[in-house]
């Protein structure tokens, strides 16, 4: 069933020119501002236990080691720079996630990640603003509130709704038996894909920022309107998503809990339990500054900066040619 | 049964949905970065041609379906069934309905080889080659004069189809026509 082998890329030459430029220009703006850049290994010991991540396991033999996964994001080994005192970091790097695959997937991609010792999210948003519409060119973002984004796009509220009536809601895509064992975060998943998602960053570039807690494992949580929201941003143009952020969670114990209960959610989706990064906790034992710290998909900047709808189009090869 | 997960959809696939085969049209993979993935799929029901459009949680699987192409040549109809058989040398015959002739009823003519759609061993459609060369069976009687003007007019063809010809076609020549769109195309040259 699969068809001739393609040895020609699917970029166009124009493309690849204009990856090579947004590469100078996001070099260019950290070495501006003092930011160390950093490489860390796409190979690693540990995956990550996040339950909608699934990662690709690799097959090494090296010295007593064996096994391996390569990274779905290079933040476990970030952090444990920052906590060895490294300052304010970023990196680009390959990252790489199994089954991803579509007109804004490819199960390769190149993640620009970056992390400000002293930041809190507000601040970063802002840098985060002057990276993204210094090279796209455009306004700067509008601050909306996830809560607000699925009141008025999906005509419910995602803190006091309940299970039910979320389910409710969700009929319209699923049936009732698949929405059995779908969850709660799963049908806010499902609305903010569907019915939020394609209408965010239409007329100007926009933050959603106060995801339920649940809704981020590796980021601060407060209370707001009597409701727990995480310190995590996403930044959305022209329905793209386009990165993901955190004011960072520092406390180890937390952050041992909620890989825990990640693990047995995942049990509880049929999904293998992952080892835990004891490496990166030790690393948050002995201390990650206060930071703030952002992923922002390259190639999907790129898809925006030459209007294109497919990332195909943006990728040399991917993984259909690869 | 082989089944399809979600990561395994693509265009062309054949699989059952509420009991009937369906073909995979369009699969649209769709996941927030931190959330559940989705899989937003396009699908033609085989058995009423409608477009059916469903969402699956990725990793959820559908069981394949036992649809395949054959090339068939036409034989005969009984009235009832029209009776198709393999080409492959293996001189196997299949009935077809009239549901599953459909419309290339118009254009089916005995000898031409067809492409027949079985599922679970049965004919389920049954598609003609994009041309087909008939015979004018009757028209007007052809018009002398201006050709170039592109006046046309109506002839029937030995299947009972009729198409729009131009007007210096007259019974008896040999027409080869589009199938999809139902248009002449070109007289064919008698050798």
């Amino acid at each position: 069933m699969t068809g001739e082998p393609v040895w020609q890329p699917s970029a166009s030459q124009a493309a690849l020119k204009s990856r090579a430029q947004q590469l100078a220009f996001v070099r260019g703006f950290f070495a501006q501002r003092g930011v160390l850049e950093v490489e860390t290994p796409v190979l690693g010991r540990c995956g990550v236990t996040d339950v909608n991540l699934d990662g690709i396991h690799a097959q090494v033999t090296a010295g007593s080691r064996t096994g391996g996964w390569l990274q779905t994001s290079p933040e476990y080994h970030m952090k444990r720079l920052l906590a060895a005192g490294c300052g304010s970091i970023y990196q680009v790097s390959r990252v790489f996630r199994d089954g991803e695959q579509g007109r804004r997937h490819n199960p390769e991609f190149s993640m620009l990640e970056w992390y400000r010792t002293g930041f809190d999210d507000v601040a970063l948003m802002e840098e985060l603003s002057d990276l993204v519409c210094g090279w796209l060119g455009c306004q700067r973002p509008v601050v909306i509130q996830y809560r607000d984004a699925l009141k008025h796009w999906a005509g419910i509220d995602p803190f006091a709704a309940t299970d039910r009536e979320l389910m409710r809601r969700c009929e319209q895509w699923l049936e009732p038996e698949q929405l059995a064992d779908l969850g709660r975060d799963g049908c806010l998943d499902l609305l903010m894909s569907f019915a939020v998602e394609p209408h965010l960053g239409r007329d100007r570039p926009m933050f959603i920022t106060g995801y339920p807690a649940s809704q981020a494992s590796l980021a601060r949580v407060s209370r707001s309107h009597g409701y727990e929201t995480a310190h995590r941003f996403e930044l959305y143009i022209d329905g793209l998503e386009l990165c993901n952020g955190y004011w960072e969670l520092t406390d180890p114990k937390e952050q041992r809990l909620r890989f825990e209960a990640e693990n047995r959610q995942r049990l509880r989706f049929g999904k293998p339990e992952m080892a835990l990064d004891e490496a990166f906790l030790a690393g948050l034992e002995q201390g990650l500054p206060e930071c703030s710290g952002v992923a922002l998909g390259l190639d999907r900047l790129l898809m925006l900066k030459l209007g294109v709808q497919d990332i195909s189009e943006v990728l040399a090869f991917p993984f259909e040619r690869a | 049964m082989a089944s399809y997960s979600t990561n395994e959809f693509r265009g062309g696939l054949k699989v059952l949905l509420d009991g009937d085969p369906c073909i995979i049209l369009e699969n649209e993979f769709v996941k927030p970065g931190k959330g559940q993935a989705f899989n937003r799929v396009k699908l033609r029901n085989l058995m009423t041609n409608r477009v059916w459009e469903r969402t699956f949680k990725s990793g959820e699987s559908l069981e394949a379906a036992d649809v395949i192409d054959q090339d068939m040549e036409y034989l005969y109809t009984d009235g009832e069934f029209w009776h198709f058989m393999l080409t492959d040398g293996s001189f196997e015959q299949y009935p077809a309905d009239a549901k599953a002739v459909g419309d290339a009823l118009k254009w089916l003519k005995e000898q031409d080889v067809y492409t027949v759609t079985l599922y679970n061993g049965s004919p389920l459609s049954v598609t003609p080659p994009n041309f087909v060369e008939l015979e004018v069976v009757d028209t007007d009687p052809g018009m002398k004069g201006d050709t170039a003007q592109g006046g046309s007019k109506p002839a029937t063809l030995s299947t009972g189809a009729v198409v729009n010809v131009p007007l210096f076609i007259t019974i008896g020549e040999v027409l080869k026509v589009d199938t999809r769109s139902g248009e002449y195309v070109s007289r064919v040259k008698s050798s």
